[in-house]
């Protein structure tokens, strides 16, 4: 029953995306009150209904409902209650569904939060948010219903993929997806500018802060996903260049391009048609993520079962949504005013640079990405691009945007001083060149691309506080804004220190080892205790037990598993890890090789926590600037003239 | 007016390669190399290099061909099943390490087991192409008479080599 009931409020969402987005955009368009009225309402009830719905699809999943196909194929009596709810995402229907649902949930959110916003307006952006949510729902109800039963019923079901099951699950795909689908509200309020013709400095503080917070989920949901994998593949590795993983970095890049440009034309009203140019390609991009993924036209770590039909009906979708928004865009883009005219040395150009040299990455990805379906299409032959190209294609263009976002704060709007940058700029350079220089010889080992990296960092770092330093001398107001973009680049700092000392210094040892035996890396001694048998919920694994040591001093006891999941026969690696703020010791399990001997793995990955540290360091420069309280005072003047205006009104009507 | 239609027209091609794309799908079309002789080769051994292998060595057995590469992350994935299925020892398992850097392919057979016979190496690709090999991983069943019998594309799962690998294995030995 409870499935049916799922299955029917996805089939009233259906309706009530159709009829709200008909609605609101013809009431926008003709200027009818009574269609323009629809819009808030209706996002509400949409969310309603498809919020019923993936609890009910929940709930099968919580109660081993082995009668839905999906909870059948997807979970297992003996899956832990956290997996089991978790696994609600873990098939391609589910995950659909989690999609419409944050789709539905931003609707909601903007709906009322955006009082201050004119009501034409708000319903142009909701019509054009319900269009997506029609096309996600046919798409479900169409071609992958979540609902589907399985009659007879399974006795069990077919379990969770093992590599799924794991508190990443549970966390990284909503915090993506909030991101991913968070750029449709900026898409909407671009679309809706087009439409009305209004592209201007109002619009881009309106889209601001949303744009941030979409672009603050989606920074955490990468950086969760970056940290699962570490933990979880068994091999250390925190980033692979897979075309999942790129799927969802390409709108991250265009999205912190999109950020930057916002700002340019909310404050000095420049930049306009490629603002929305951007605010379109990130929205397209988070789709084009969604059709790479759920059509299987590439293979990946991240495949799910594939269908045909399913491709062609996220490519229709695609080519009408992203299609027309740039015909929209080449039919309107024209008409908007032009901005305030800017010197070259200024921080418009800054942003602009910087804004082009993300695009430009954003490209390079997706070249590799796609380069070899392009071939195959054009029967050239058929090749795969691994990690060497990205890594070779990927710095040249990134560390020229790190340099412009260390100094881009330091320059002022419309016309720098040249004279007083190159003041500033010589301390930069300095901090800059010490700290390349001289942070490697604490490692005793030096290496070009370490100094490189270090370089990056450390101009990032000056830049950022000779920024803070100016601006408080400045007397003007240390603004959450400001701050929020200064913590995100210290960020993009701190990751930069993490890349580079764990790829510059990170020592590995493959041992065979029997219980007693002890090794050493990097100053630390490993003393193999042996390995037990232990059982889980659902699975049966080998548990070895390692005693690190430095100094004599025992710093942690660590139990690296080889789990071999009961139901997929799977075997699969967990990595014993003793985490640091300098160094992580990660060591896991390998093979038997004969009597009581094990093959171990043990690494010492020094400063790779800074890598994820700095992700959270963005987020929350990025939380920081979306709660701004210019934002806020929008909405509550307008809302003090609201009231005004009713006094008015009932005082000549008294 | 007509520079903002270019991104438009780039979106065109892109759908275009995308439709395309779809159509070749690799998981739905089958190789045209089932039931093809197996395109002969000689090529080194990666632990050896001064030893050369030719498919021809392996007339008279039921044997699989595995296409991996260090740099390769699904690899890893479809790594165990590999070294489960070679402790079994139902069929010897060569490798051919697929544009690949030596030093990196010996390294990584030394931190994650080795669960090949041998392995040859295609530095460049060239017989990945007779091979029509579009990603790695990738496997062949090949017969006593040098066959190609089944082409898995993407990596094995134990669910793979209990359905499909073993059983058509059993059956062309007989």
């Amino acid at each position: 029953m409870i499935p049916e009931i799922g299955q029917f409020a996805l089939i009233i969402a259906l309706g009530i995306a159709l009829a709200q987005s008909a609605l609101s955009l013809t009431g926008a368009a003709r200027r009818i009150p009574a269609f323009i009225a629809v819009a808030r309402p209706a996002a509400q009830g949409l969310f309603v209904f498809v919020a019923i719905a993936f609890g009910c699809l929940a709930w099968s999943f919580y109660n081993n409902d082995f009668s839905v196909l999906n909870v059948a194929t997807n979970s297992n009596s003996r899956l832990p209650t956290a997996y089991r709810i978790a696994a609600s995402w873990g098939s391609h229907e589910g995950s659909l569904l989690l999609w419409v649902l944050m789709l539905s949930f931003w609707m909601l959110a903007v709906s009322v939060f955006s009082r201050s916003l004119p009501d034409d307006m708000l319903a142009r952006i909701l019509g054009v948010m319900g269009l997506v949510a029609v096309g996600f729902l046919s798409f479900m109800l169409f071609t992958s219903n979540p609902f589907e039963r399985l009659l007879p019923a399974a006795a069990d079901g077919r379990d969770l993929n093992p590599l799924l099951q794991d508190p990443g699950m549970v966390f990284h795909p909503p915090m993506l997806y909030m991101g991913y689908v968070g750029f449709s509200v900026a898409f909407a309020f671009a679309i809706a500018a087009l439409l009305d013709g209004r592209l201007d400095a109002t619009w881009a503080r309106w889209s601001r802060p949303w744009t941030t917070a979409a672009w603050v989920f989606l920074t955490i949901g990468i950086a969760l996903g970056s940290f699962w994998a570490y933990y979880e593949l068994g091999w250390g590795g925190w980033w692979f260049w897979d075309p999942v993983e790129n799927a969802s970095f390409m709108p991250w890049l265009i999205g912190t391009a999109l950020i930057h440009s916002l700002a340019v034309t909310e404050k000095r009203g420049a930049f306009k048609a490629w603002t929305v140019l951007l605010a379109i390609i990130a929205f397209s991009l988070s789709l084009l993520g969604t059709f790479l993924v759920r059509s299987g036209v590439l293979t990946s770590v991240h495949a799910f079962a594939t269908d045909p039909k399913r491709g062609i009906f996220i490519l229709c979708f695609l080519a009408v949504v992203i299609g027309g928004s740039l015909s929209l865009y080449a039919w309107r883009a024209n008409r908007v005013a032009p901005g305030g005219r800017f010197e070259l040395l200024s921080r418009e150009s800054m942003l602009l640079a910087n804004s082009v040299l993300l695009l430009v990455a954003c490209g390079a990805v997706m070249l590799g990405t796609l380069y070899p379906l392009f071939l195959d299409a054009l029967d050239l032959g058929k090749i795969s691009v691994g990690p060497p190209y990205f890594d070779s294609v990927f710095l040249p263009l990134m560390a020229p945007a790190v340099l412009l976002a260390g100094i881009g704060p330091l320059i002022a709007w419309r016309k720098g001083e040249p004279a007083q940058l190159v003041g500033r700029l010589r301390w930069i350079a300095i901090v800059a060149l010490i700290g390349a220089l001289f942070v490697p010889l604490a490692f005793g080992r030096w290496a070009a691309l370490t100094s490189v990296g270090l370089l990056l960092a450390f101009w990032i770092f000056a830049g950022t506080l000779t920024a803070l330093v100016v601006r408080y001398r400045s007397n003007a107001k240390l603004t959450r804004s400001f701050l929020g973009m200064l913590l995100a680049h210290a960020g993009v700092g701190v990751f930069i220190v993490g890349v580079t000392l764990v790829k510059s210094y990170e020592t590995e040892r493959d041992l065979r080892m029997e219980p007693g035996d002890t090794a050493t890396l990097g100053g630390y001694s490993f003393r193999f205790e042996g390995v037990r048998d232990v059982s889980g919920p659902n699975y049966a694994a080998a548990r070895g037990a390692l005693t690190v040591q430095r100094d004599g001093e025992t710093i942690a006891r660590l139990a690296p598993e080889k789990r071999v999941y009961l139901v997929q026969r799977n075997p699969m690696t967990e990595a014993a890890i003793d985490a640091g703020i300098s160094r992580d010791v990660y060591v896991a399990l390998g093979e038997a090789v004969g009597g009581d001997a094990w093959t171990v793995r043990i690494h010492i990955k020094p400063f790779i926590r800074w890598i994820w540290f700095g992700c959270l360091m963005m987020a929350f420069g990025g939380l920081l600037a979306a709660s701004d309280r210019r934002y806020r005072i929008a909405t509550q003047r307008r809302e003090d003239a609201l009231t005004a205006d009713a006094t008015v009104i009932r005082r000549g009507t008294a | 007016m007509k520079r903002f239609l270019w991104p438009l027209a780039i979106f065109i091609l892109l759908v275009g390669f995308l439709a395309v794309g779809l159509r070749l799908n690799p998981r739905e079309v089958p190789s045209p190399l089932v039931g093809k002789a197996a395109p002969a080769f000689e090529l080194p051994v990666l632990h050896q290099p001064d030893k050369r292998f030719v498919p021809g060595d392996m007339r008279g057995k039921v044997w699989l061909l595995n296409v991996w590469a260090s740099w390769c992350v699904s690899c890893r994935e479809e790594h165990p099943v590999l070294m489960e299925l070679s402790k079994r020892s139902v069929m010897p398992i060569l490798g051919l390490n697929y544009k690949d850097k030596g030093e990196d392919a010996q390294r990584w057979l030394k931190q994650f087991g080795d669960p090949y016979q041998l392995s040859v190496v295609d530095a460049d690709g060239r017989i990945g192409i007779d091979y029509g090999v579009y990603g790695v991983p990738e496997t062949y069943l090949i017969d006593a008479e040098g066959v190609i019998r089944y082409k898995q594309i993407g990596p094995l799962t134990q669910a793979i080599i209990d359905d499909k690998v073993l059983p058509l294995a059993k059956a062309l030995k007989k």
